[in-house]
């Protein structure tokens, strides 16, 4: 083997990934390594002292809801004296939107890559504004999370069980693309098609009819649920492809709202991080730049895995959401074939003719050609407790995919001379 | 000797620095600039170390 059949095993293995939704869970029962006084954050690790407004936001919710705490007071005073450990979700097999915090008694989506075996997961969505992931944490926000713990988890866990105890992810993803989804920042068509599998099998379930009702209501009133379902799917097909000796395929890029890191395959448990950016884009009324946090959440795992900003050429109706026109997301998804190692031969582009999304991220080509991954995302209120006020386009810092190529080659460099 | 390309319309590709198609601009040709960049963006540094995983990556090795 040499380092360029490496990206190419990589890519294979990113192809033949078959994410597939097995299981709903108690995030204590089913995150490997997960415990009672762990809260999981999205991006890379972080200490409470350099956490952003929304990411502290999101771990006071955290401890309201899970009985901790009954105030923001008391919640700081838990965290500050360390009353709680902080880990990256992507140290637990795990990704999470915005904040990402993953508190052990919320319910997840259980992901499975049929092909390899390895297991990720994530919460579910709990829709858009007011909500823990952008750092929200009143009242209704968390009536809403034990809502989502007491009925929607289990009406859906039941719900999967009848409709045959799996579902093909990948499949919906592909076809989400083909309705003008990008499975980043547009997940209505995915939403949809979600409902349109399920919504059978939860009518059959022991729950009664009212249940059903609400939990598809609440489904239907949220676009971006299905985004909780790319994200895992996304995560489980580049986890298989980590720790490949002499591979320069990007597998982690993350941000927790302080700093943007990412990993890289062949350097799987090494971080590398720079600066979270500010995002460009269009602001809620009553809001601009300068109430908005830089850069935050794992969600840009789906443009790791070749899809999310790097298929907005699939989704023109999504890029005024997020600041842009058509034409600027044909461009942006062909640009990122500048660094990207393959296309996807399942993820399809129809206003490219149908040509395979970008996929496998090449530390090496980014650093050649000076490309920098593009990234859609949500904008959260720089402030904890306020939510969501905009959804824009960002770059991430140009330093760390430096500071790793440096790394890269130098420790190649080393170990081809010891062969 | 006639030159037909100055009695054509001028299509004109602009590789490199931007501003070389300026003065065409100015005197209303159309001209597509060629989106360009030095590799690595010119960073000595780090053109060095492509140049070395350019001479890396043809090296076999145990997988």
């Amino acid at each position: 083997m040499n380092m360029k059949e490496a990206n190419k095993k990589a890519v294979e293995i990113i192809l033949k990934g078959q994410p597939t939704l097995v299981g709903i869970g108690k995030a204590l029962d089913v995150i490997p390594g997960m415990k009672e006084d762990i809260f999981l954050h999205a991006g890379p690790p972080i200490t409470w002292e350099r956490m952003s407004g929304p990411l502290k936001g999101a771990i006071i919710g955290g401890l309201i809801y899970e009985g901790k705490a009954t105030n923001q007071a008391e919640a700081e005073k838990i965290a500050e004296s360390n009353g709680i450990k902080f880990a990256p979700c992507h140290h637990h097999d795990t990704v999470g939107p915005m904040a990402g915090v993953v508190t052990p008694s919320m319910p997840v989506f259980i992901m499975e890559n049929k092909t390899f075996g390895n297991k990720s997961y994530c919460t579910l969505n709990e829709g858009l504004g007011k909500v823990l992931r952008y750092g929200a944490f009143s009242d209704e926000v968390i009536d809403r999370l034990k809502w989502m713990e007491k009925t929607l988890a289990p009406v859906l866990k039941e719900g999967l069980k009848i409709y045959g105890g799996e579902m093909n992810i990948k499949n919906l993803i592909a076809q989400a693309l083909l309705m003008g989804d990008e499975g980043h920042n547009r997940n209505k068509g995915g939403t949809s098609l979600f409902i349109r599998e399920i919504a059978p099998s939860l009518i059959r379930s022991s729950f009664d009819r009212e249940s059903v009702a609400k939990v598809i209501e609440f489904i239907h009133s949220n676009d971006h649920f299905f985004l909780n379902l790319t994200m895992p799917a996304a995560k489980c097909i580049i986890q298989a492809a980590e720790g490949i000796k002499g591979c320069s395929i990007l597998t982690t890029m993350a941000r927790n709202g302080t700093d943007f890191g990412i990993r890289v395959s062949s350097m799987p448990d090494k971080w590398f991080v720079g600066k979270a950016q500010d995002v460009d884009g269009l602001y809620f009324p009553g809001y601009s730049l300068k109430d908005a946090n830089p850069d935050i959440g794992d969600s840009v795992i789906t443009e790791t895995a070749g899809f999310g900003g790097f298929a907005m050429a699939a989704a023109p109706a999504i890029v005024q959401f997020v600041g842009g026109t058509p034409k600027d997301a044909i461009r942006m998804t062909l640009e990122m074939y500048e660094i990207c190692e393959g296309e996807n031969d399942t993820f399809k582009i129809p206003a490219l003719n149908f040509k395979g999304s970008p996929t496998g991220i090449d530390l090496a080509k980014i650093i050649e050609t000076g490309i920098l991954p593009s990234i859609n995302t949500g904008i959260a209120h720089k402030d904890p407790g306020i939510g969501q006020v905009g959804a824009g386009l960002v770059k991430p810092p140009r330093n760390c995919f430096e500071e790793a190529f440096e790394e890269f080659v130098n420790s190649m460099e080393k170990e081809l001379s010891n062969e | 000797m006639e030159f037909k390309l100055f009695k054509e319309e001028l299509k004109v590709v602009n590789i490199g620095l931007a501003s070389f198609g300026e003065n065409l601009k100015n005197e209303n040709t159309k001209v597509v600039s060629l989106k360009w960049a030095p590799p690595a963006l010119g960073d000595q540094k780090l053109f060095s170390l492509v140049k070395k995983y350019k001479r890396l990556s043809e090296i076999e090795y145990k997988g």
